[in-house]
């Protein structure tokens, strides 16, 4: 056991983790979040994404020893103040049915407006590839993503992220 | 035609916030607290085996491990329309995964590791994989006390043999029928197994309190079908067992019934004062809940040379798998179906459950339709091609109508059959392709119609209580599940709509048995239909308590009263306005100062009472086992890499008879996910056994599903709305139905573009560019 402290959702946690425990349980039976979601357990569905330092990753695969000291934010921590606007898009265009991808997806996507307010659909599709969902046929997620990037007072559409939690050159995060 | 105000429209989902935000419960977000025990299951390794023994005393050593239990625990069997079950393997085992034993941990880890230190010592017997070997002379019987298993009236197992079912379905006089024809086309398709998918794996928690009564929090489809199978099997009663439902993950058919839910339900009873859960793997997910089945179909068709279907002989060999519980109603539904959307007079169906030694078939979006249509709408632009007469135009005259008698001779419901093919033919603009992009690729043009009925038991019925808040807002309190289709919003609306509440100002919990009135299960495509009239009547019973309190206290006649935005008012009088939130909780305060009235509480119920399963077992003429048909019609575009057989759908549209699209964005929804769903099966997806009966890709690594790289470039959804006279405001089902035509019209699309035709799913590049090389060398 070995007590981490990290940033989850704008505060300062602290936890005490296995060396092999994946940020996914952790996250999930040890500090009561619950939106990142399981799914497959290695790195196939999306469900379980969440930012790290702004960045999508898969928490299944991510240990949580890795995370200390980093800023992990889930879609609880998006949606504290008010839902952000790729969230209100989200809700508007239908864009989820039994909703278990949908918070992978919107961090997902949260990245990728982050880093291009205005994708292209190929960056869109590119951006969500690693996330599946078997209800939508994704089409209405294109049809959300595509109208809130084009109009031009929602380019800051990623907004309920704060721009500490973007954090350029990080180290090795993804796989065991 | 009247102007509804919620009904029609594309209103925002009521579950958006919920679900969006991070908020919404699925099965494993619940907390139990530090006493939740976990348990883990063994599996069995062999297709079919006699259990010799099971040793847990190195599992037993695992610090954390609570308790093994085993068959010898639970000698109970169960099932929903046949009960061929155990909640674990007794003396034998029938497929690879099939559960032996169950570890009870203090964690996760703990029980998983126990599990993989219990040693079974198995005695193999022969293994059938395949259903045409199970029906061979001499094959190995799965069940062979088949005679002493209960099952529902309208089945009919052959025992000594591998069939657990088999729906004979005979009208007019097939010799003459087929002494008719010009032209006779016979031929074989097969479809091999599929898995659903659902991105949330099955998680059942079970706990039997101290006082004897047990809960079960499970993400299902069918929370008041569990509750019932738990307490049969079980020995409960009905009101000492509990099913809470939280969100769903999918579903897709893969949650209903029961499958997997019953061992934490079996293991708390005897796990008195905790909660136990289990939470399957991806893994388990694929190996050990149900399957689509898989078919052999063989087809002869009998035409005239002007085009009219004469006769048609449908045989259909389902692999069912080693328990057939639920999957024998789908063997059952489509051998009353499958004849397609067609007026044909003189048909005999043979539909076959067959048990092998494989994962238990059962419900799976389409409920075996989909398998059947591969074939017959395969073999039906085959005889038109063959005949030289346009398929577009050999379905339309075939096509069935009002009126027109089915298969088992009940009457065809209204349906706008035709108008989607007219639909369809403009939007694809059939009969024209655009240019291939490289000089490679080929471009085909695929077609194919669809139907289907809910497959229900006659009695299958559904219920609402509605009840009013202080603000006028309103709980509807109700059993089915939104499963991600939209159930929820779309019974909001009906009660919005009767009561003149905007959705919004309604509220849909997902049902706990306790709580919530009964509903026979969330599939069929059934629960707008169904469900849907019961919270019709539940408004209307509100509506009637308001009006005529209203008519009491004010002597207004009661026929000029009406309810409209959230008041009631009078056609005589304009100034008249009684706002509902001024007395729907707290009545109506008189002159004297007493109040008149009190909370108002409205209840309705649905059951549809012409429905009856007594058809004749040897033609299945007579009764009247489904309740309508959704029909519809879809086309699609691919370019095909001749090369590498690569295929890109281009353009696909799809066009289906809603009835009444209560929420037309909803039932878009369903075309563009169905659609996506459908191709898969056809282009990718493909489970792959080895000889022993193991799955060989039970993860989404191998078993490849589509991702947001494979939608197709364009689709168009397209709403036909011929109404369902005993449908809420003319609804009826169409979330299965998304996906029926996917699989013929590649199949007529690669012909299409190649000459080939292939006549087993999947049909993936690899097939395609085999069958075009092929061909070059011929
Ligand atoms: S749970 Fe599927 S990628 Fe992590
Ligand atoms: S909405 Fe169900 S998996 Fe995406």
């Amino acid at each position: 056991m070995k007590e981490i402290s990290f940033v989850l959702n704008n505060e300062e946690r602290s936890v005490s983790v296995e060396a092999n425990e994946v940020l996914l349980d952790v996250l999930r039976e040890k500090l009561g979040v619950k939106s990142p979601k399981c799914g497959c357990e290695r790195g196939d569905c999306g469900a379980c994404t969440v930012l790290l330092d702004g960045k999508a990753v898969r928490s299944c695969l991510v240990l949580a020893i890795e995370v200390e000291n980093h800023r992990i934010t889930t879609v609880e921590g998006i949606s504290a103040e008010k839902l952000s606007a790729l969230q209100e898009a989200f809700i508007q265009f239908n864009a989820f049915q039994c909703g278990y991808c949908a918070p992978g997806i919107i961090l997902a996507v949260t990245e990728l407006l982050l880093q291009h307010p205005h994708p292209s659909l190929e960056q869109i599709k590119e951006s969500m590839a690693g996330n599946l969902c078997r209800c939508t046929g994704y089409s209405p997620i294109f049809d959300a993503i595509m109208a809130l990037t084009k109009v031009e007072q929602h380019a800051d559409a990623a907004e309920n992220v704060t721009s500490q939690d973007q954090h350029p050159a990080l180290p090795n995060v993804e796989g065991k | 035609m009247k102007e509804y105000t919620y009904i029609g429209k594309d209103v925002v989902r009521i579950d958006g916030l919920e679900k969006i935000s991070g908020a919404a419960i699925y099965g494993d977000d619940i907390d139990f607290g530090a006493n939740l025990l976990h348990a883990e299951l063994v599996s069995s390794t062999e297709a079919h085996a006699i259990i010799k023994s099971i040793d847990i005393s190195e599992a037993l050593k695992v610090k954390g491990v609570y308790k093994i239990f085993t068959g010898k625990d639970f000698p109970y069997k169960f099932g929903l329309y046949m009960k061929d079950r155990f909640i674990f393997a007794q003396d034998k085992v029938r497929f690879v995964g099939e559960q032996i034993a169950a570890v009870v941990a203090r964690n996760p880890g703990a029980a998983k590791r126990a599990a993989a230190l219990i040693k079974v010592e198995y005695e193999p017997l022969p293994a059938v994989l395949d259903q045409m070997q199970a029906l061979a002379d001499g094959a190995t019987l799965l069940h062979p006390d088949l005679e002493n298993y209960p099952h529902v009236p309208w089945f009919f197992p052959k025992p000594g043999t591998n069939i657990a079912h088999w729906r004979k379905t005979r009208k007019g006089d097939m010799k003459g029928g087929f002494n008719e024809a010009d032209f006779i086309l016979e031929d074989t398709y097969t479809v091999p197994r599929y898995a659903h998918c659902a991105i949330e794996t099955h998680v059942a928690i079970g706990k039997f309190d101290y006082s004897g009564r047990l809960t079960v929090w499970s993400s299902s489809q069918s929370p008041h079908t569990q509750r019932h199978l738990f307490a049969e099997a079980l020995g409960l009663g009905h009101k000492d067992v509990r099913v809470i439902a939280p969100h769903v993950g999918g579903g897709f058919g893969g949650k209903a019934g029961v499958t997997m839910e019953i061992i934490p339900a079996a293991l708390a009873t005897k796990l008195k004062g905790y909660a136990v859960k289990l939470r399957y793997s991806r893994e388990q997910e694929f190996i050990n809940t149900y399957q689509r089945l898989g078919v052999v179909a063989k087809l002869k068709m009998g035409v005239t040379k002007e085009g009219r279907i004469t006769a048609l002989d449908h045989k259909i060999y389902w692999d069912a798998g080693a328990y057939v519980e639920y999957g024998a109603n789908v063997v059952n539904a489509v051998g009353l179906s499958a004849i397609g959307p067609y007026r044909i007079d003189n048909i005999s169906i043979d539909s076959v459950c067959v048990y092998t030694n494989l994962p238990p078939g059962g419900a799976y979006r389409g409920f075996g339709y989909s398998e059947m249509l591969f074939g017959l709408e395969s073999h039906v632009t085959r005889v038109a091609n063959e005949l030289g007469i346009d398929q577009i135009e050999f379905r339309r005259k075939n096509a069935i109508k009002v009126g027109d008698t089915t298969a088992y001779g009940a009457k065809m419901n209204p349906n706008g059959l035709l108008e989607c093919i007219d639909k369809v033919v403009k939007a694809i603009d059939w009969g024209n392709k655009p240019a291939p992009t490289n000089p490679n690729t080929v471009i085909g043009n695929g077609f194919s119609l669809f139907w289907k009925a809910p497959a229900m038991p006659p009695n299958a019925s559904s219920s609402a209580f509605l009840k009013f808040n202080e603000d006028a807002s309103i709980n509807l309190i109700i059993s089915g599940m939104d499963i991600g289709q939209g159930y929820q919003t779309v019974m909001a609306q009906i009660a919005a709509e009767i009561l003149s509440v905007p959705p919004s100002k309604i509220r849909v919990e997902t049902p706990d048995t306790d709580r919530n009135p009964y509903e026979w299960q969330t599939v069929a495509s059934h629960i707008t239909w169904s469900s849907g009239n019961a919270v019709k009547k539940a408004a209307i019973d509100a509506r009637e308590q308001i009006l005529s309190l209203v008519q009491r206290v004010f002597n207004l006649p009661l026929e000029e009263l009406y309810l409209e935005d959230e008041a009631v008012k009078c056609t005589q009088d304009p100034s008249f306005n009684l706002p509902l939130k001024s007395f729907v909780v707290d009545g109506i305060m008189t002159k004297d100062g007493t109040f008149k009235g009190g909370p108002i509480n409205a209840r309705g119920m649905f059951m549809p009472e012409f429905s009856s399963a007594n058809g004749d077992p040897e033609t299945s003429q007579g009764g009247h086992p489904n309740v309508h048909y959704t029909v519809g019609a879809a086309a699609l575009t691919l370019e095909i890499d001749k090369d590498t057989g690569k295929m890109r759908v281009l353009k696909t549209a799809l066009a289906i008879d809603a009835g009444k699209a209560l929420n037309p964005d909803l039932v878009r929804g369903q075309i563009t996910g169905g659609m996506l769903q459908g191709l898969a099966t056809v282009l990718y997806e493909d489970m792959r056994y080895d000889s022993k009966g193991k799955l060989l890709n039970p993860n989404f690594t191998d078993y490849k599903i589509p991702t947001a790289m494979d939608v197709p470039d364009e689709i168009i959804p397209i709403i036909v709305e011929v109404p369902q006279p005993d449908g809420p405001f003319g609804a009826r089902g169409i979330g299965e139905h998304t996906m029926l035509p996917a699989a013929p019209m590649v199949a007529n699309a690669v012909e299409d573009a190649l000459g080939l035709r292939i006549k087993s799913m999947p049909i993936t590049a690899e097939k395609v560019a085999m069958a075009y090389l092929a061909s070059k060398k011929q």
